[in-house]
């Protein structure tokens, strides 16, 4: 058992301690649950200190085989890529752990319980190297997510968790349909065998079929990640959830559908992902643009929040399918940046919703006269999101525009209106809620921060600027596994390109940009 | 020549659970006029440690597999998986049955020694050789659960399923029939594996075959509920008592479907390609119909049959992919399916109180908040149906695709696997209301679970998480079952 085994072992094992502990301790089931998630943290960042950047293949492998016949294996182990994924889940739980303790206040146990569960699949999601493993995961983070939208939330939770649920599961049962089928041509669900059989032609897969397995696939992650316009669940399911949740929902689940594009779509169907760049590319810059002027009309600001998401994934989906290396390492920065801002600005919206019960941005106004240092954390992480440079989001968005630039120049240009448009709507936001004449409910109801909040909030902010002045902390081990990414789908699109196929990207792409770097 | 017919002991021990079933269904009857009213729970107990013996006796049977009674039965490792599985039914079928007949206030004896005598039938079907011995399991198992069915005499809806079962049943029974005198007029036999023999003879009346095998399709799909021979299933699993129904539909359908594979792999093996379209579209039809019909139901009786036949085209799928795989997928996911359709029939049987007032879904509402260990064993058992990881339901269906996929049977996979996200709707709505709903009247007038109830809750969720994270016994199990049948 190493240190990756005992990350995902360590929430699995507090959601089951945490279902047997009678129902009255509820302090206790508070403290446990944040107990397990600091150990969970503590030891993930052992991976980080044990992680050894160069080397090549998975680090902490873990092989076994879980089930005889068909073989399927508990394989798991990480690469840059997935380290910093699942530092973020680590990172992240225990800070939804805390947030939650005033403002959850019925059936606190399998709240706590469904939270660290939760954690243990996004983590498996992140690690595992087995594709029947890496479904298991996957469906396992619905279960908990369904349950925290569906009881914890605000009034239409119903409609947004069931909508939530259906929209995953219409995407995952195709990807699993593919899952399948690779099974019966590869023999196998282990994902690195899978690829050394894509890459040395032991599976020859036809050109329609490439693509159909690579649409398989990239719908399930589609609909999570969302790109437009499959996005319509998301503002629902933010609006509703409770803060915890839309922390959760926002900073990693969002992240899976990312991450599944750059681990498996890639690598996996190079061929097929560079004939379909450019309309998914176009998706990306719609998804940008649009999420951004929905988010600016928005009288609620959960939903003002979530919209930005589409627009800020939006990036990070025109960086993986700029097919440059800048590019790739902006998308992947992106997820992290994404992941800290976006979820620092649910937490503190739902700090102002625990102080007045309203998310409704006419109901604010003067927030900074009465409470100074939740309106200063506030901006900060305002101008990180609007990708301020020093601050984490500038870093992601300046790659990711750069390597859309290398790629083909007009994206670059289009995509930057979202990050004009970002600043309008987030200051625009800031200053009807923070500035402008004290609203009467605002002076008697916010106060400013608690111990517990800034203990929340502070984590967040450190490192928001702490991404923003020294990316070079995580930034070259992502670089790393991105090369290896990026290796392989040039090297296989070199092999695969007959001419045939050739001439129909050439006319597609209308050059054939993607291929010209 | 008597000497010839006299069995042998090895014989009888291959017949043995059958006989420790009949056995102890007769002596129930006869201590009904001692104990009938006065130790009404002693019937129950009775018949769990004879059910419970003849697994034991199954067990038995397989360590000396072979054919018993001139070549009528033959007792292999499939014909053991069926054995155990319609036995392990018939254990849940008693513990829920406990408190169901306690609170109507019905006859214990009569219905425990009907329940054995089904179970029996079954046994006996899925061990039969022989296409006269398949039809006599099948009556006895029929029979038996079309007075199951009717058992509150006095109560309408009682009534009416049983007689719809009953009218429905023995027209199918006959279409099934008239299939097997055109198999024996043609190949003068109704032994299984001397039929495939005859049929396997170059220049065998291929088209007449093919009649036959269609009228036995027909019969079967009745029996299984597979569309479109489904329209009776709503109506009587509404209308039967709820353990009735929770049984209806496992156990007799487990059966069938082992007969089903019987008779169609071996025999019909090699008209394959005549009856693998019929399959295919038998399947996609009762998943479509099932899931769809499903959606709009408010009871959940009528609605879990609607999933019943869902589950059916599922099943077809495995049939239609003609393969080891697909028979070893078959029959796991039987297993997964009766566990977690027993498990949740278990729920219902709880929730419904004197006279089944409360079966609406609605009446679920804050069962979460007030019974939360019998709701999470629901979302267990729904989870499964849906067929989320970790779940018997989720690795029988992905067993039950990937054969399919082994076989080329890419769209109806591809449609299958869709309709289940359809079926995830209705499901998720119990989960809904159980969690997301304040408690109603149905919750409020809620009694605490018994403890028969209980263990027909709890041993099938333990059943439903082994066969999703552990798999690999039952799965070999299967497997080498279906590899006897060729």
């Amino acid at each position: 058992m190493n240190l990756l085994d005992l990350v995902i072992a360590i929430p699995a094992l507090g959601f089951l301690v945490a279902l047997i502990m009678p129902r009255a301790m509820e302090n206790f089931i508070r403290l446990l649950a944040l107990g397990f998630s600091l150990v969970a943290f503590v030891v993930s960042l052992g991976l980080v200190s044990g992680f050894q950047n160069g080397q090549a293949g998975l680090q902490f492998v873990s092989n076994w085989i879980w089930i005889a016949n068909p073989e399927i294996r508990y394989h798991v182990g990480i690469d840059g890529l997935s380290l910093w994924l699942i530092i973020l889940s680590t990172f992240l739980t225990p800070i939804a752990i805390l947030l939650s303790w005033k403002y959850v206040q019925h059936r606190i146990k399998e709240f706590y319980a469904f939270l660290l569960l939760l954690e243990f699949g996004l983590v498996g999601v992140f690690a595992a190297w087995d594709l029947f493993l890496f479904y298991t995961f996957w469906e396992v983070v619905l279960v908990p997510m369904y349950f925290l939208i569906g009881i914890w939330g605000h009034e239409r939770r119903i409609y947004a968790t069931v909508k939530f649920f259906l929209y995953t599961m219409v995407g995952s049962v195709l990807m699993l349909a593919a899952i399948i089928f690779l099974y019966t041509q590869a023999h196998t669900f282990d994902y690195g065998e899978i690829l050394s059989q894509l890459g040395s032609g032991r599976i020859a897969l036809d050109h329609g079929t490439e693509t159909l397995l690579f649409l398989a696939f990239f719908l399930a992650f589609a609909i999570k990640v969302p790109l437009f316009p499959l996005h319509t669940w998301l503002p629902d399911a933010h609006v509703e959830a409770p803060t915890a949740g839309s922390v959760m929902l926002a900073s990693v689940m969002l992240k899976m559908g990312t991450y599944g594009l750059v681990r498996f779509c890639l690598p996996m169907f190079p061929t097929a992902a560079k004939e379909n760049a450019p309309w998914i590319v176009i998706l990306a810059i719609i998804g940008i643009v649009v999420g951004a002027l929905v988010a600016m009309v928005q009288p609620n600001m959960k939903k003002l929040v979530a919209y930005s998401s589409v627009s800020h994934l939006g990036f990070v989906v025109l960086g993986i399918f700029s097919f440059t290396q800048v590019g790739l390492d902006g998308a992947v920065y992106q997820m992290l940046n994404h992941g800290i801002s976006t979820g620092a600005l649910f937490l503190l919206v739902g700090f102002l919703y625990e102080r007045q019960h309203s998310l409704e941005i006419k109901d604010y106004g003067g927030v900074a006269t009465v409470a100074p240092w939740l309106s200063i954390l506030f901006l900060i992480t305002t101008l990180a999101s609007i990708g301020l440079p020093t601050l984490n989001n500038f870093v992601g968005e300046f790659l990711v525009l750069q390597g859309a630039a290398q790629a083909n120049f007009s994206w670059a240009v289009f995509a930057a209106f979202g990050v004009i448009l970002s600043a309008c709507y987030m200051l625009w936001m800031y200053q009807r809620v923070f500035f402008g004449a004290l609203a009467h409910s605002v002076k008697h109801h916010v106060t400013d921060l608690s111990p517990r909040e800034w203990a929340c909030a502070v984590p967040l902010v450190v490192l928001m600027v702490w991404m923003g002045m020294y990316s070079q902390t995580f930034l070259p081990v992502v670089s790393e596994a991105n090369a290896r990414i990026l290796e392989r789908t040039s090297k296989a699109g070199l092999m695969k390109m007959n001419p045939h196929i050739a001439a129909n990207t050439g006319s597609a792409v209308g050059g054939g940009n993607v291929h010209a770097r | 020549m008597l000497g010839n017919f006299a069995p042998s002991s090895v014989e009888l021990l291959r017949f043995s659970p059958e006989l420790v079933l009949t056995a102890a269904g007769s002596l129930l009857m006869m201590l009904d006029p001692l104990f009938g009213k006065k130790s009404p729970k002693l019937f129950g107990h009775i018949s769990v440690a004879a059910f419970l013996l003849a697994i034991f006796a199954s067990v038995q049977a397989n360590a000396v597999s072979g054919r018993a009674f001139s070549n009528l039965l033959i007792v292999d490792g499939f014909a053991t998986y069926f054995r155990i599985l319609v036995l392990t039914i018939g254990v849940f079928a008693v513990l829920s049955s406990y408190l169901y007949l306690d609170r109507e206030a019905a006859d214990t004896p009569e219905y425990h020694s009907l329940l054995l005598f089904s179970v029996a039938g079954q046994c006996l079907m899925v061990a039969a050789n022989d296409l006269i011995m398949i039809f006599l399991g099948l009556e006895i198992s029929s029979i038996a659960s079309y007075v199951l069915a009717g058992y509150l005499r006095n109560d309408r809806r009682n009534n009416e399923s049983a007689l719809k079962y009953f009218l429905l049943g023995s027209f199918a029974t006959g279409f099934l029939l008239y299939g097997v005198s055109i198999i024996y007029g043609v190949t003068g036999t109704t032994k299984l594996d001397e039929i495939r023999t005859a049929l396997a003879v170059p220049g065998a009346s291929t088209a007449v075959v093919a009649v036959a095998a269609a009228l036995m399709l027909v019969g079967l799909g009745f029996k299984v509920s597979a569309a479109p021979f489904q329209v009776w299933a709503p109506d009587v699993y509404q209308g039967a008592p709820a353990p009735v129904s929770a049984f209806m539909a496992t156990a007799p359908k487990a059966a069938a479907f082992a007969i089903f594979l019987r008779i169609f792999v071996t025999d019909f093996g090699k008209i394959g390609s005549a009856w693998e379209p019929l399959i295919w579209i038998s399947a996609l039809l009762s998943m479509t119909i099932g899931n769809f019909a499903a959606l709009t139901q408010t009871n959940i009786k009528r609605m879990l049959a609607y999933s019943s036949i869902a589950h059916a085209g599922y099943l077809l799928v495995a049939i239609a992919a003609r393969s080891e795989i697909g028979t070893a997928a078959a029959m796991f996911y039987l297993a997964a399916y009766a566990l977690m359709n027993i498990g949740a029939f278990a729920v219902v049987i709880h929730i419904a109180g004197k006279g089944e007032r409360h079966l609406q879904i609605t009446d679920l509402a804050g069962l979460g908040q007030r019974q939360p260990l019998t709701a999470a064993l629901l979302t267990v058992f729904v989870l499964s149906l849906i067929g989320v990881p970790l779940t018997g339901g989720f690795f029988g269906k992905f067993y039950i695709f990937r054969s399919a996929l082994e076989s080329h049977l890419v769209w109806l996979a591809v449609l299958g696997l869709l309709n289940s996200a359809v079926a995830a709707y209705y499901y998720l709505r119990l989960l809904v209301v159980m969690y997301m709903y304040e408690p109603g009247e149905a919750a409020d007038s809620l009694e605490p679970l018994s403890p028969g109830l209980g263990l027909a809750l709890v041993l099938p969720a333990i059943g439903t998480f082994v066969l999703g994270i552990l798999p690999g016994s039952v799965l070999s199990f299967a497997t080498v079952g279906a590899a006897l049948i060729k």
